[in-house]
């Protein structure tokens, strides 16, 4: 079904909001459009999409509009909108019922950035067990290649700082038993993190 | 007073001053803590946004070794805190899910035992006035304002030892260790968290404001009780004149008269002993 919008007309996608209603456990329904998520979201000025637009395209099928859109990957997950909702829809596991469908049915992250953090982020975790900020930094940029000013200024004094505290340890954490046991729990869960 | 105790990844990483004040702080205030054996990364944000069920299965690694522990887990990163409290939550309310992770753990796993944060235990459980009882180099004049972040406090139905839109639980405790804790409107705002390295322009903007509405009440530190929030806080603030990030495990060890704590300072990105030798502190 097509509908018309100010900006042309959009593709309502039969069965989306009961996918996503389904995967989530979110009904999608509960909501009216207070506007108290958008009003208390720390990211909501950055987004192509507010909290609450994102409900209501969900409540309308709006499958490529939402999958497709920059909001879903940078929810910064404060848990603030749930918190505050009238009617408890959990905006913060919607967000990542989302971008994780999204990547399922293959459309390519709006901010790709984003993901290959958390990708960065879980791969000392799969090898060591545990976090090591250095190799994740590292992996972070490999990963990424975003070598933008923005980014090196950044992690340029992120870096310094932490090499000259002392912050970065040379070695790899030690889990002990946990290394294996959370690998195993990595392969158990298979949805393996592409590269 | 016996826990078992959740290091958490930063604590024994970047942020190793939290894990040392804690350790030490809860030594002086008899508080036993018992590491969880090889205990492991619970995932934090980055598990849940890319696989809700490993999200899960990290924490409750941990969590099921606790209970073979038969000890209530203490831990001190808000992110750890609410991850390893929504396992436990989703295995009391969600039937089915202990049998689930169990065959993912190999381990059993029931959420017998509670969570809780350390600020919790000091504040509701020991008490303020065992506190009071150890402190003998008072804060005193020293202008603080108490920052808790997202997770302490949200979301309620899983967190939350206190009221979540103005908790006053650090603030208590700040003030029974003699510090001016200030009354601030950032105390429950979000600094960014993981987005520093992907939306840089934004987390400066949060971090920015925190900080003004800090010096809006002419606080000279913040004081945090997350290790990303702190990374954040002293990353992230633009210009020279940065206000330095505390843990509240630190400020209790200095006014318990604690020895180590000058270590810990010189391990913050903005080392904040100027403002506490400013007080004689």
């Amino acid at each position: 079904m097509q509908i018309e919008t100010e900006s042309g007309a959009v593709t309502c996608s039969r069965g989306f909001t009961q996918q996503i209603e389904k995967e989530s456990g979110v009904n999608p329904a509960l909501c009216y459009q207070c506007l108290t998520c958008t009003l208390g979201c720390p990211m909501a000025r950055y987004m192509d999409y507010h909290p609450d637009e994102i409900v209501r395209m969900v409540q309308l099928g709006l499958r490529d509009a939402v999958l497709g859109c920059s909001t879903i990957w940078i929810c910064a997950s404060c848990e603030a909108c749930v918190a505050r909702c009238p009617n408890d829809v959990n905006i913060p596991h919607l967000m990542d019922v989302l971008h994780q469908t999204a990547l399922r049915e293959g459309i390519k992250p709006r901010e790709l950035k984003v993901k290959k953090f958390h990708d960065a982020f879980m791969d000392p975790v799969k090898r060591f067990g545990r976090q090591h900020e250095g190799l994740m930094s590292a992996e972070h940029f490999m990963r990424s290649r975003d070598l933008s000013l923005r980014t090196l200024k950044v992690a340029g004094a992120l870096g310094i700082g932490m090499i000259m505290k002392r912050k970065i340890k040379l070695m790899p954490p030690k889990a002990g038993e946990g290394k294996a046991g959370v690998r195993r729990l990595f392969e158990k869960t298979k949805k393996r993190i592409p590269r | 007073m016996k826990y078992a105790y959740y290091p958490g990844c930063s604590q024994e990483g970047g942020e190793e001053q939290f894990g040392k004040s804690t350790e030490a702080v809860c030594h002086a205030l008899g508080i036993e803590l018992q590491e969880i054996h090889d205990w492991t990364c619970c995932g934090a944000s980055s598990g849940h946004f890319l696989n809700e069920e490993l999200s899960y299965a990290l924490p409750a690694r941990n969590l099921a070794i606790a209970e073979k522990m038969g000890l209530d887990t203490v831990c001190v990163c808000a992110a750890c805190y609410l991850r390893l409290r929504h396992t436990r939550h989703e295995v009391r309310h969600n039937p089915g899910f202990s049998k689930k992770l169990e065959g993912l753990l190999d381990l059993p796993y029931e959420g017998k035992y509670d969570v809780r944060h350390l600020l919790d235990v000091v504040v509701n459980k020991l008490g303020l006035d065992a506190v009071k009882a150890k402190v003998n180099k008072p804060l005193k004049g020293l202008k603080l304002v108490c920052y808790y972040g997202c997770y302490l406090m949200r979301p309620p139905g899983i967190v939350a030892f206190d009221n979540p839109e103005n908790p006053t639980a650090m603030d208590r405790l700040l003030e029974a260790l003699g510090a001016d804790a200030r009354d601030w409107s950032a105390k429950v705002d979000c600094c960014g968290g993981s987005l520093m390295l992907t939306q840089s322009d934004a987390v400066h903007d949060l971090v920015g404001s925190i900080a003004d509405r800090a010096r809006d009440v002419d606080a000279e530190a913040i004081v945090a009780a997350c290790p990303m929030c702190t990374m954040n806080l002293e990353a992230m603030q633009k210009g020279k004149d940065k206000l330095p990030a505390i843990y509240f495990t630190e400020l209790m060890g200095v006014a318990m008269g604690l020895s180590d704590t000058k270590k810990w300072f010189k391990k913050h990105l903005k080392n904040p002993s100027k403002v506490l030798a400013a007080h004689g502190l």
